[in-house]
């Protein structure tokens, strides 16, 4: 029987698991030495708050696993052999396969900052850096997180639901700035501020500072602030985990380098998620990291259709992602550039208290909507996703708003309020006018 | 770009001074039950008025000092920092023994009132004035229940003061109950009319359908001709018609008095609903073998009284005392209450409740409502699955992208409100494409 065999049990790995058993009987075995079980990743933050177990991250019971016949194998793969197909694990076994999907995941960024690996000093990605967490955080009341990403607002919330006080140091201009545009980076550092945390923009880690135990007690900046804390949390982004396929004969650049299938240059060997460069395969573009949960999913549905005869090419369709802001949620369809792109005209609107916006970039020739960014408001991802595919106009967009609304019943409607906030940034575009227009 | 100011921006910080109007809110609470204890001796009989203001007074102050500004100081937003860890809320110490007191009330209630007389006795004011009479136990239950409905409303309304939903529907429960189960019944009682609670129905308040009821009810004139139309009425064309429109949730969460307790004082427990699959079974089971039960014995009890009394002889009355027993107290009371801090808030209408059964069954075979699910956007964390009361395992159907149908889901809108990406919406809807499966 043909053995596919999975390293990694993160979303990737194990979407890849279950679509492929869907489709065949073939022996699957996934294995992991970071859980025994698959969780969700992206409930790490909930487990420190309190909100939930690590049980309750397991999107499945246990026994989901024996009953679907998919192995779960806890150890460490020391070593790939893809010219005999088999693998060596910490714990002395050897296993063969027939086919390999490599979903390592992530590792955290550090830029070689001196002190960064001294006690007190982490990242947040997986499980182990969640327990050392718990450890590096017991009784303190000072923390410094650098960087302004994801990661970096979770780790802020988690601390400072432990009462424990955030100084939040982001080399941009303002949060998240390098990928959301200013209006919106600036709702996102009000709502940071009204949390209580101290946001310190434009400034760069220069070194972290060791006290008389050995322990973090201080970071330097780059404009030479000292900032006494016990704990700093490192989240300048995410960088592919290579390291079991270092020394194997799979190819690698910063991550694994598949083509579109998710095929390595090794035949019956693919990568999946977090760690793979897909390479480009245009003149003018570059190799993509796709380093999402959504991805990791998306990647793992079409690989399944490969390693079961369907060779599937992935394509990733409209872009979309989500976050979670401290309380304002955030969602995006399609593409909105940090800063404007020639071409494109944004229509943006906010309520009085900043807990709210609407963005829509379009096309400044025919209209049509590139990309949305929104916070507060709930919209429906397959109205968006349509809308954009099939080019529909600013103006078509703005005026079916309530079509997408996905906000809880009773909830008050903006509606009207965007539209007239419309109208009056853009009266050349308003209904009667945008067919003349057009024409 | 004008800098970031925090000058202008309420700053939340936990701090001391909310640590300190909490201990204060314990200690009024404190002293409230201390003084509800002082008056079980019996010296309250010297100033009734008096201690009714020291014991239920304070208790309620006390509570509402505890609770109210660690919400209110907060900004709105989901609020479920350090459930996990807390004793209370996490089947700790002090969940056991407030399980052991709320369960050591229900026997004494039950089995040994004369041992309650004293408080009784305290609310003979109350009791005289809405009632003409003096107090009872059953006056004594009624009114702790119905003080704990609207204390722990109000709580609630200010916890999720950012999602109407959950503001409309807590008031919609506190109405019900202090209107319908509480003033309503002691008004009719003046009035010397029988007792009779319209926000219950067959099959949850099964008398209300027994022949000897009817009769009873016939007796006492138009007010008893007008209770039992409003009880048939309500439950063959009522109930049918609303939960088609509306699924189960228009009484379960929005009228009912257990329903009322479970969503406001029960809220702190809402986590603790066992989520796998075999409570599932299990629930399946034991609801509808409770519902078969009330249907054939209320089958039987027309038979035998059409039959006057040939088949059974005088039966129901030993009927009432043995479900009563069985069911009334010691599954919907002692398990269904009094269990909240171990087994969650929901257990009585999750695997006992008749009413709950048979809404359950409109609910998922013929009706207009069900929870939709927002495209790809869930990320799987799991806060929908923990907070479900009903034990749903919302997350299965969510990362699929499926629809929640479910004969058990009560509506009370919570897997929406703490989803942190915006995924899942109640809605009312065409029945065509309300089951959306996913293989």
């Amino acid at each position: 029987m043909e053995h596919l065999v999975i390293i990694g049990n993160g979303i990737a790995g194990i979407t890849t698991a279950k679509n492929v058993r869907k489709q065949s009987d073939m022996k699957i075995t996934v294995i992991s030495s970071e859980t025994k079980y698959f969780y969700s990743r992206t409930a790490l933050m909930y487990i420190y708050m309190g909100h939930m177990r690590f049980e309750d991250t397991k999107p499945y019971e246990d026994w989901f696993w024996e009953k679907n016949k998919i192995d779960l194998i806890y150890a460490h793969v020391d070593k790939i052999d893809t010219d005999n197909n088999s693998l060596s694990l910490n714990n002395g076994e050897k296993i063969s396969y027939n086919k390999l999907v490599v979903a390592t995941g992530s590792h955290s960024n550090k830029f070689g900052w001196p002190g960064q690996d001294l006690p007190g000093v982490q990242g947040l990605f997986s499980k182990q850096d969640l327990d050392l967490l718990e450890e590096n955080t017991k009784n303190i009341k000072h923390a410094v997180i650098v960087g302004g990403g994801l990661i970096g607002i979770e780790l802020a919330e988690m601390l400072h639901s432990r009462n424990i006080h955030v100084t939040f140091l982001i080399r941009e201009e303002l949060y998240w700035n390098n990928i959301l545009p200013n209006e919106d980076s600036e709702l996102i550092c009000k709502e940071i501020l009204t949390h209580g945390f101290d946001l310190i923009l434009n400034s760069n880690l220069k070194e972290i500072l060791a006290g008389e135990n050995g322990r973090v007690c201080a970071v330097r900046t780059d404009n030479g602030n000292e900032i006494e804390c016990e704990f700093v949390g490192l989240t300048p982004g995410v960088h592919p985990n290579i390291d079991v396929v270092k020394d194997s004969k799979i190819e690698t650049g910063m991550g694994i380098l598949v083509n579109d299938y998710l095929e390595t240059n090794i035949p019956n060997v693919y990568s999946a998620g977090d760690c793979v460069e897909i390479k480009a395969t245009k003149e003018n573009e570059r190799n993509r990291f796709e380093q999402l949960w959504y991805t990791g999913r998306m990647h793992g549905e079409v690989l399944a259709n490969t390693i079961c005869g369907k060779r599937t090419k992935y394509e990733r369709g409209i872009w979309f992602n989500s976050a979670k802001f401290l309380d304002i949620e955030y969602q995006t369809y399609g593409f909105v550039s940090n800063v404007r792109r020639d071409g494109e005209k944004t229509f943006l609107w906010q309520d009085k208290d900043m807990k709210r916006a609407l963005r829509v970039v379009f096309n400044e020739k025919d209209y049509s909507v590139v990309g949305v960014n929104v916070f507060g408001i709930r919209l429906k991802h397959k109205v968006f996703e349509d809308w954009i595919k099939t080019k529909k106009t600013v103006n078509y967009v703005i005026n079916n708003l309530i079509v997408a609304n996905f906000d809880p019943e009773f909830f008050k409607n903006f509606e009207t309020q965007i539209l007239n906030e419309f109208e009056n940034q853009f009266p050349e575009l308003i209904n009667s006018n945008i067919e003349k227009a057009l024409a | 770009m004008e800098p970031l100011s925090i000058d202008n921006l309420k700053i939340y910080n936990p701090n001391k001074k909310l640590e300190t109007i909490k201990k204060i809110g314990l200690t009024i609470l404190g002293f409230g039950v201390l003084m509800l204890l002082v008056s079980l001796t019996g010296v309250s009989s010297t100033a009734p008025i008096l201690f009714l203001i020291l014991s239920f007074g304070f208790s309620i102050l006390g509570a509402l000092t505890y609770c109210v500004p660690q919400y209110k100081e907060a900004p709105p937003g989901i609020k479920n920092n350090k459930i996990f860890f807390n004793s209370f809320t996490s089947k700790g110490t002090i969940a056991w023994i407030t399980g052991i007191i709320i369960t050591g009330f229900y026997v004494l209630l039950y089995w040994f009132p004369n041992l309650l007389e004293n408080w009784i006795r305290l609310l003979d004011p109350i009791s005289h004035n809405l009632r003409g009479i003096k107090a009872d136990q059953w006056f004594l239950y009624g009114t702790f229940y119905t003080l704990a409905v609207l204390v722990m409303g109000l709580k609630i309304i200010i916890k999720y003061r950012h999602n109407r939903y959950q503001i409309i529907r807590t008031l919609s429960v506190m109405f019900f109950q202090f209107g319908f189960a509480y003033l309503i019944p002691a008004i009719l009682h003046k009035l010397n009319q029988p007792e009779y609670y319209f926000s219950y129905f067959w099959p949850l308040k099964y008398q209300y359908l027994f022949p000897d009821t009817i009769k009873g009810l016939f007796n006492s004139g138009g007010i008893g001709y007008f209770m039992v139309f409003w009880g048939a009425i309500m439950t063959f064309i009522a109930t049918p018609i609303l939960t088609y429109f509306f699924g189960k949730r228009w009484y379960c969460s929005w009228v009912c008095g257990c329903g009322g307790l479970a969503e406001t004082a029960g809220d702190p427990f809402r986590h603790l609903s066992d989520k796998s699959l075999k409570a599932w079974k299990i629930e399946r089971w034991m609801i509808h073998s409770v519902l078969i039960f009330i249907v054939v014995t209320t089958a039987l009890l027309w038979i035998n009284s059409a039959m006057k009394g040939a088949m059974l002889g005088d039966v129901s009355l030993t009927f009432s005392k043995v479900y009563g027993f069985l069911i009334g107290s010691v599954f919907s009371g002692i398990v269904g209450v009094g269990f909240y801090p171990i087994m969650g808030n929901r257990v009585w209408c999750r695997f006992g409740c008749p009413m709950a059964a048979t809404l359950g069954i409109i609910q998922r075979f013929k009706s207009r409502f069900r929870i939709t699910t927002n495209g790809s956007q869930c990320i799987s964390c799991g806060n929908c699955s923990t907070y479900c009361e009903m034990g749903i395992d919302v997350r299965s159907y969510a990362q699929r992208g499926e629809n929640i149908v479910r004969a058990s889901c009560v509506g009370c809108g919570i897997c929406s409100a703490v989803c942190p990406r915006g995924v899942l919406k109640l809605e009312n809807g065409k029945p065509e494409g309300r089951f959306n499966l996913v293989k």
